[in-house]
């Protein structure tokens, strides 16, 4: 006969149960049979001849009975009974099996049975959602991409091509009339008056203290009539001199202006800098003047 | 007193390396350096032996610099070093510039209503689902550098009713960043008229704060486009889907210009400020996020994982086999 008290005696505080598992505040049962879970005199399905449980199956349901009287053959020790996919039907299914027996069991398989039909509801919902892939990464390939990219990345030399790529768009005119340099074709030119104005330049040196003032409002390319004859409006605003004196030595400013431009790199763009925002100053009122800009672009 | 011992001993021996090494036929010939087997000493002879080869080495430059310079102007060009751009595979797909067919396809093909400038492009950057810190960050970021971006959270949604709506509403473009464990490993850039879809993996991501000597943030001007790099069919519909990105007309006074470099088939992404100081140097300030693309596939229509037309894919047993041999 069975000892169930003698049973748990054993199994349940002093030896070994090979289903238990502890933990700091619970014991556990991995008993496959075991209706809560817990390791408890109640629950424990080998200390209880009357014992019952719901087990689940691919989606379908089954009450399991233990006949104590078939202890000898554990195999054929329980009895399943198939639950109705309906839940009240099977609620009833499961009272009419388990009369009589326990409060305590019936309780507990009707509170398993619901919680094993809610969460079968909620697996056949998420299968309908969409679902996250999981693609598992070759931690060998990854070593090698990162390496390739790490060695790409130095084969690209991203900030010259970029700068390439930004002169030579300078250079073809994209960007129109936003930036005035003096491009190849004015080169020629300049070089020319490189020539004349060598002497010239010498004559200059001495009269340059006198001109930085006046030189901010000269532009760095070549000035044309036009701009000559607003350049010297421009100097009637500030307190000068002899005209005649200035305009002679704005045709000759322009051409140190620009070898100035040519030769002296070191000092154009700080000179330059300055220039343009004086020009970003003086452009509002040239705007309105398209005759320049018109030349320019004829010459280029 | 020990380690005294083991100097003299080094130094004893140290001796008799160098006093031999002169007759360096003399040695029997199956030596080699790994047979001692005491490791300083091993160490040693390691240390002379490399030693001498570099001596060698410079002994030999030096030598053929001279001749260089001997032989002045009859000398023979300098040999160009072996790189794997020039040793690349020559890829059959390679577009030449005046190839009519290319031209006709492109005249025809999704891009050309934007190329033509009949539409504007506007972008819907979305993420996966549940984004964490960096890919939210990486998404405002990216927003602000494409002008005329939105930013929407995905909340579960199937991508398959998002597009319907984007293209109800006038979106050009739907890009999604797929996330893995807080970071955005994933971009999936979606042309929605109908338009091809793209699958990239995104790698080494910086976000802005992360960046050395950054400029400030970028405005709202509409940058320039670079493509460099994209030789190929599959390059140049790439260096499409990506340009169409952009508007067609950008704002020059802005100086903000977006590059897309391709090279060995990595496409890496950067976001500069340009400035002229003159017309033969150019300065550029990069700000904005930084990224690196792979293509991995080519979808025709747009996104649909399970019964798509793939133009595309990317075999890693076929295509990574030769390290010459690039796609894009």
């Amino acid at each position: 006969m069975q000892h169930d008290e003698v049973i748990w005696d054993i199994i349940g505080n002093k030896q070994f149960c090979s289903f238990k598992v502890k933990t700091k505040s619970q014991n556990f049962c991995r008993n496959e049979y075991n209706i809560t879970g817990l390791c408890n005199r109640s629950s424990c399905p080998l200390a209880n001849s009357q014992y019952a449980t719901i087990r689940e199956e691919k989606g379908q349901c089954f009450l399991y009975m233990k006949v104590i009287e078939r202890a000898a053959f554990p195999a054929r020790m329980w009895e399943k009974v198939k639950l109705s996919k309906n839940y009240e039907k099977a609620l009833e299914q499961i009272d009419e099996n388990l009369i009589y027996w326990p409060r305590f069991i019936r309780h507990k398989c009707k509170q398993r049975f619901t919680k094993i039909t809610q969460y079968l509801i909620r697996m056949r919902k998420l299968v309908l959602k969409r679902q996250r892939k999981l693609v598992p990464l070759s931690r060998k390939v990854e070593q090698r991409e990162k390496r390739k990219e790490e060695k790409a990345l130095i084969a690209a030399q991203l900030d010259n091509a970029i700068e390439k790529e930004l002169l030579e768009r300078l250079k073809q005119g994209t960007y129109g009339d936003i930036y005035n340099f003096p491009i190849h074709a004015f080169d020629k030119a300049l070089q020319q008056q490189d020539e004349d104005s060598e002497s010239e330049s010498e004559e200059e040196d001495e009269e340059e203290d006198e001109d930085v003032g006046k030189r901010e409002f000269v532009a760095e390319e070549e000035v044309d009539e036009s701009d000559l004859s607003d350049f010297e409006d421009m100097n009637k605003l500030r307190t000068s001199s002899d005209e005649e004196e200035e305009e002679e030595e704005s045709s000759e400013e322009e051409e140190e202006m620009e070898t100035k431009g040519s030769r002296s790199k070191g000092k154009s763009p700080a000179n330059g800098a300055m220039v343009r925002k004086k020009r970003a100053y003086v452009e509002i009122e040239y705007e309105q003047d398209t005759e320049p800009a018109s030349k320019s672009r004829s010459t280029s | 007193f020990f380690f005294d011992d083991l100097k003299s001993v080094t130094s004893a021996d140290a001796d008799k390396p160098q006093r031999s090494e002169p007759a360096a036929a003399s040695f029997p010939p199956t030596f080699s350096v790994s047979e001692i087997k005491n490791k300083q000493r091993r160490h040693l002879m390691f240390m002379k032996l490399k030693q001498e080869k570099r001596k060698q080495k410079m002994q030999l430059r030096k030598k053929r610099k001279k001749e260089r310079e001997a032989l002045g102007d009859k000398a023979p060009p300098k040999e160009v070093p072996k790189t794997i751009e020039n040793q690349r595979v020559y890829d059959e797909t390679t577009v030449d510039p005046d190839d009519e067919e290319v031209a006709f396809d492109e005249g025809t093909d999704e891009f050309s209503a934007y190329f033509n400038g009949l539409t504007n492009p506007k972008v819907l950057i979305t993420t996966s689902d549940r984004p964490r810190g960096r890919t939210v960050k990486f998404c405002e970021q990216l927003a602000t550098v494409i002008p005329n971006a939105h930013v929407y959270y995905r909340r579960g949604l199937a991508l398959k009713r998002i597009i319907p709506q984007c293209v109800a509403r006038d979106f050009t473009y739907l890009m999604v960043i797929n996330e893995d464990r807080k970071v955005p490993n994933g971009l999936v850039l979606c042309h929605l008229p109908e338009g091809p879809t793209a699958h990239f993996k995104v790698s080494s991501v910086r976000l802005r704060k992360e960046m050395k000597r950054r400029g400030k943030d970028p405005t709202e001007h509409s940058p320039e486009v670079i493509l460099n790099n994209f030789s190929t069919r599959l390059g140049h519909s790439i260096g499409r889907l990506l340009a169409a990105l952009f508007p067609q007309n950008p704002h020059f006074v802005g100086r903000q210009v977006a590059t897309f470099h391709n090279q060995r088939d990595f496409i890496f992404f950067r976001f500069h400020r340009y400035i002229f100081k003159n017309e033969k140097k150019v300065g550029i300030q990069e700000l904005g996020p930084r990224f690196t693309l792979k293509l991995r596939s080519l979808q025709k229509g747009t996104f649909d994982s399970k019964f798509g037309e793939y133009e595309w894919v990317l075999k890693r047993h076929e295509m990574d086999s030769c390290r010459r041999k690039f796609q894009l």
